[in-house]
């Protein structure tokens, strides 16, 4: 299916989750993601499917969770503060093991901060988020054409292990405008056979239950361990990561997202100076490619974090690399956004060249 | 020999940890009761609250799913839209639906949302151990109003069924008790129609019941009783707040 189009990237967004097999969105107005809600209203009758401008956050997140109960295909919506009350009901579908799926067009903070775009909720996104100990699955797209293609694979992995899963954006790439095609055939909804865990008419089978809870002594410590050993495949299973000339680089650009887009164009300033730079791009932010940093640290001893916020990323890139390489951070939180020509610069002092 | 009385398949048939004179425990067989003779045991979803009722997600023999503290409503929205052929109901507390979970409550309802509502008031926390509750009466004492509710420091105790029938979507709201069999029996009814009205599509429905939590009102089980029926009932009126409009003379000739 080769057809081109021109979209926003939050439109591009909706438009993915929908060919996902997308049925149900429930959200709640916040700047740079309106446009995800407004494409839904009308998208989803026209497939059959529901959507509803919930009441805030939080009763959105719990609408999800009654639909993800009842098998549908669902999703959310939301910038940073929205987000911050979705987290409660976030950990209960956690809890309850229901396969939700949202996306964070992330904007600068703290507080109410500014409607630029902003990295400044990776630390929300890649540690769960919510209460207790759990991970959702996290994929960062650094085009319109990755906002449109990603949900596909954020429903695939929520469904076969039965976690959170969601597309960590930002202000940027919500509202740009690039030509797209989708890399793949609209979800066919009928076809998807049902969960042996759904809600809704039990003829001919037992009563199920959905809940987050357990209150037997030791029980919870067990489901705890269970969801251990299912992160523990998810990282076995589900890394993607793009990495870019590392063989020869004396230094390799690291971020994600709209970061990992400056890295490119700045590493290939730097080779046109006959500078030797890589890219290590993390597509899924958790998982983690761990391996793929540490190999590569065996071998370049100068990495270069960007990152539009403080320094969240870089702890993974630390944790990953283990000490074995030099590791220098360029941020710009809040609405800063990185340039090409600044990495250059710091790329030079780094390695001592004027 | 002919059988007169049979335990309700609406419930598991297993030990209920309400305590002894509990309010709980008498509407939960109500719910069941009525959900069997609907004959919808196969088709019903109860979501059960944060509260001393968490359990019911494993007292009732139908599916069942436990959310969030308030976000009954929410959920029975989420629940009801996917599976429109399924009796959902959302059992909660008075801190539950007043307190924390007050703007889904009101939302739900002004959507006139296809779902029901099980509201167990009895004007106190029970499970966190007899805090105030948004339901709490005036002078009435709580662990975190020990000298009395006073409208001063904590203002009035909310009217809910008052409160949503100035709402357009709610359909039906009705107010009774379970402090003596005549009561039971029409909580029972009331709880029969908020159903059938679900099933019929006809919008949101709320039966809100007064009931005893001797346990954190510091009283025996026959003391709370005299509570609804002396100091409960005077605030909180029993009867219908919404419920359908009356065919007219005309109407009534056509059917
Ligand atoms: C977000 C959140 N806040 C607080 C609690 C603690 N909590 C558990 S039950 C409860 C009160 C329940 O009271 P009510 O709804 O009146 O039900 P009852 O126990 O009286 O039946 C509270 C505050 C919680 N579980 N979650
Ligand atoms: S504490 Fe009160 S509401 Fe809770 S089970 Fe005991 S009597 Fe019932």
């Amino acid at each position: 299916m080769a057809e081109k189009t021109l979209m926003k990237g939050n439109e591009a967004l909706a438009e993915g989750a929908v060919r996902a097999g997308c049925r149900f969105f429930a959200g709640y107005p916040i700047t740079p993601q309106n446009e995800i809600p407004e494409y839904m209203s009308w998208r989803l009758p026209e497939m059959g499917g529901t959507f509803i401008q919930a009441e805030s956050e939080v009763a959105a997140i719990n609408m999800l969770f009654g639909a993800s109960a009842c098998g549908a295909r669902v999703m959310t919506s939301s910038s940073g503060p929205g987000i911050s009350l979705k987290q409660e009901g976030i950990s209960y579908c956690a809890g309850a093991r229901l396969p939700i799926f949202y996306a964070n067009v992330v904007r600068g903070g703290p507080g109410l901060g500014n409607i630029a775009p902003s990295q400044g909720d990776y630390y929300q996104a890649t540690r769960g988020g919510g209460h207790g100990d759990y991970r959702v699955f996290v994929m960062a797209p650094g085009s319109v054409s990755e906002m449109a293609n990603f949900p596909r694979k954020c429903y695939e992995v929520a469904f076969k292990y039965r976690i959170p899963s969601m597309i960590l954006a930002d202000g940027l790439l919500g509202q740009m405008m690039e030509p797209l095609e989708f890399d793949f055939e609209p979800v066919d909804t009928s076809t998807i056979p049902e969960p042996d865990w759904v809600l809704g008419v039990n003829e001919g089978r037992k009563r199920r239950v959905v809940r987050s809870y357990d209150l037997a002594p030791g029980k919870m410590e067990e489901f705890n361990l269970e969801l251990d050993s299912i992160h523990s495949e998810v990282k076995a299973n589900e890394v993607i990561c793009e990495t870019i000339e590392t063989d020869d680089a004396e230094l390799v650009l690291t971020g994600y997202g709209t970061s990992a887009r400056v890295c490119k164009s700045a590493m290939a300033l730097a080779r046109k100076e006959g500078i030797k730079v890589g890219v290590i791009r993390p597509i899924t932010i958790w998982p983690f490619p761990e391996k793929i940093f540490s190999e590569i640290a065996d071998k370049v001893k100068n990495f270069l974090v960007v990152e539009m916020s403080l320094g969240q990323y870089i702890d993974d890139v630390k944790l990953s690399i283990l000490g074995k390489a030099k590791i220098d951070l360029h941020k710009r939180p809040a609405g800063g956004i990185p340039v090409a020509e600044e990495i250059l610069g710091v790329i030079k002092q780094i390695l001592g060249k004027s | 020999m002919k059988k007169v009385f049979e335990r309700t398949k609406g419930l598991v048939d297993i030990p209920m940890r309400y305590c002894p004179g509990c309010g709980h425990g008498v509407v939960h067989r109500l719910v069941a009761e009525v959900i069997e003779e609907m004959g919808m045991l196969k088709k019903a979803i109860l979501i059960a609250p944060v509260g001393c009722s968490v359990f019911a997600d494993e007292y009732f023999n139908t599916d069942a799913i436990q959310g969030a503290h308030g976000r009954g409503p929410a959920i029975a929205t989420g629940l009801k839209r996917i599976k429109p052929e399924c009796l959902v109901i959302s059992y909660q507390g008075d801190g539950d639906l007043a307190s924390i979970g007050m703007a889904e409550t009101i939302h739900a309802a002004n959507r006139a949302e296809n779902i029901s509502i099980i509201f167990i008031n009895n004007a106190i926390y029970g499970m966190t151990g007899g805090q105030m509750a948004p339901t709490t009466l005036l002078g009435m004492k709580s662990t975190t109003c020990p000298a009395g509710r006073s409208v001063d420091v904590n203002g009035y105790p909310f009217k809910m069924c008052e409160l949503l029938a100035t709402l357009d979507g709610a359909y039906y709201l009705e107010r009774t008790s379970v402090h003596a069999p005549a009561n039971v029996i029409k909580t029972k009814k009331a709880i029969k129609k908020a159903f059938t009205y679900q099933m019929e599509g006809r919008g949101f429905t709320m039966v809100e019941i007064l009931s005893q939590c001797p346990t954190d009102w510091n009283l025996t089980p026959l003391q709370a009783i005299e509570r609804v029926k002396n100091e409960m009932i005077s605030y909180f009126p029993l009867g219908v707040f919404k419920a359908p409009p009356k065919p007219t003379k005309q109407e009534t000739v056509k059917v």
